[in-house]
């Protein structure tokens, strides 16, 4: 096998840290942090009856994470109290089923992550993919922040928030797809949660979040998968940690400003 | 601009609004008033179209609804600029200026952030958006706390100029009396069931008034759903 030049991963990384930073914005501002970091555990499942069926792992990942996106969808529609205790519960039924199923040889790659796998061709995709994310994203972003500020505000104009959640949902299950090469299921929705988490500490307006957001997203990737690399780590956990140094730097910086 | 006949709504088994029926003329301020858990907010967002109804409700065509609501959840971390809050309603630079001080903001106001505002002035702020890209028919929620005597006071002096100025038709939830007598052409009590309707002095007579403040005390005790 031809080994992918280190430089392209760290290309793929940089694209897929920016659109997971970004489309992780709108999941902070809903206050579904902890939902969209354990809704990435349904990829598990997923790669692993891919696995035993002789298909693409990635398809079994976005197969399951589109179902878990429809299910979290329905829920938020239809519930009028969130049943937070019963998405973590099956959230965490899935990771169980997942790690029992998934084969032992393939199983710490797809909880972490696997960069050298990439092959030049799953990085192209990777990267178009994500620029159609983020360009999506962007199209809906100012329906979507509407709708999460109110949904009274968001149907006097004419938005049906259902349908934008639903789009949004979407477009997070193939972020979270497309991230899980770099970071693994487990802790891709960290990549997610932790960017958008730093950037709302030290913005006041949504055009610095945004960009922050997608920085802090694209720094943790290109840094960790950097570290990982040169020292023969696993890449997700180092580019969790590297995401979770910026959250801790930006808190200071909030904790010594004070709240403007 | 609006006739609403025999209208109810009901969550579940439970019955929220009863056979409400009221019209709303092209320059009029209608009034709703009533206990909490009187089905008002809902009856606003039945309007919107937000619940499933019996009943019939008809909007002349070339009706604009612009819908202030009562409050909006903020945390004060929130990043998101006055400005940026408007923009997610108009694409128009001027016209977000023009509302903004409308309302009577400064310019500058625009660059702050929305979640660090005083109930008061988020609530100018929304009244802002709701002005954006001219409605002709208002929906508006008062908040039953955190404004001040003296912001209400301001707040309807605002309302009533910009209704001189362009004409608009107002319904509001109010819950000031002095406001409905002073302000509003026309008056719906409200508690699951219309209780009275008409111009505030002869649909509001002592009597009405005790059994509405009456059915308030009742209701206390029970079910509160807005």
């Amino acid at each position: 096998m031809i080994e992918t030049n280190p430089l392209f991963i760290l290309l793929v990384g940089i694209f897929v840290g920016g659109a997971a930073g970004f489309i992780g914005s709108f999941m902070v501002l809903k206050r579904m942090a902890l939902v969209g970091d354990a809704f990435t555990h349904v990829a598990l499942p997923g790669m692993a009856i891919a696995l035993l069926l002789q298909l693409d792992p990635m398809t079994g990942a976005f197969a399951a994470l589109t179902l878990a996106a429809l299910g979290i969808w329905y829920l938020e529609e239809t519930s009028r109290i969130y049943p937070e205790a019963l998405v973590g519960i099956f959230f965490a039924t899935a990771l169980a089923i997942g790690i029992l199923i998934t084969p032992e040889t393939e199983l710490l790659e797809t909880l972490f992550g696997s960069i050298e796998k990439i092959n030049l061709l799953e990085g192209f995709l990777t990267i178009i993919l994500a620029v159609l994310v983020s360009a999506s994203g962007y199209l809906i972003s100012k329906k979507l922040v509407l709708g999460i500020l109110s949904e009274e505000l968001a149907t006097s104009v004419g938005i049906s928030r259902k349908k934008i959640n639903l789009i949004y949902l979407l477009l997070v299950a193939v972020t979270v797809t497309i991230g899980i090469r770099f970071v693994g299921t487990l802790l891709m929705g960290a990549l997610v949660i932790i960017p958008a988490a730093s950037a709302k500490n030290i913005s006041t307006s949504l055009g610095s979040y945004y960009r922050l957001s997608i920085l802090f997203g694209i720094a943790s990737a290109a840094v960790g998968v950097g570290i990982a690399a040169t020292y023969g780590i696993l890449s997700g956990p180092a580019v969790v940690l590297t995401s979770t140094s910026l959250f801790l730097v930006t808190f200071v910086i909030k904790k010594l400003v004070g709240r403007v | 601009m609006l006739k609403v006949s025999h209208l109810s709504v009901g969550f579940e088994r439970h019955i929220v609004l009863e056979d409400i029926s009221f019209e709303v003329q092209p320059g009029e301020t209608l009034a709703v008033i009533g206990p909490n858990g009187a089905g008002k907010t809902v009856l606003f967002r039945t309007l919107l179209g937000l619940h499933p109804y019996q009943g019939k409700i008809e909007w002349q065509p070339g009706v604009k609804i612009g819908y202030v609501p009562q409050r909006f959840s903020l945390t004060p971390d929130l990043p998101l600029t006055v400005r940026e809050f408007l923009q997610l309603k108009s694409r128009n630079p001027r016209e977000i200026e023009e509302e903004l001080t409308g309302v009577g903001f400064e310019k500058g106001f625009l660059k702050h952030p929305l979640g660090v505002l005083s109930t008061g002035q988020q609530q100018r702020v929304l009244i802002a958006w709701a002005l954006l890209g001219k409605p002709n028919l208002l929906l508006f929620d008062e908040p039953t706390s955190g404004v001040d005597p003296a912001g209400d006071e301001t707040i309807y002096h605002l309302l009533h100029k910009l209704q001189t100025q362009r004409g608009l038709t107002i319904i509001l939830i109010s819950h000031e009396l002095q406001i409905v007598f002073q302000h509003a052409t026309k008056v719906l009590c409200l508690n699951k069931t219309t209780m009275c309707y008409g111009p505030p002095r002869q649909a509001l007579d002592t009597t009405t008034l005790a059994k509405l403040f009456r059915v308030e005390t009742k209701h206390h005790q029970g079910e509160h759903r807005d």
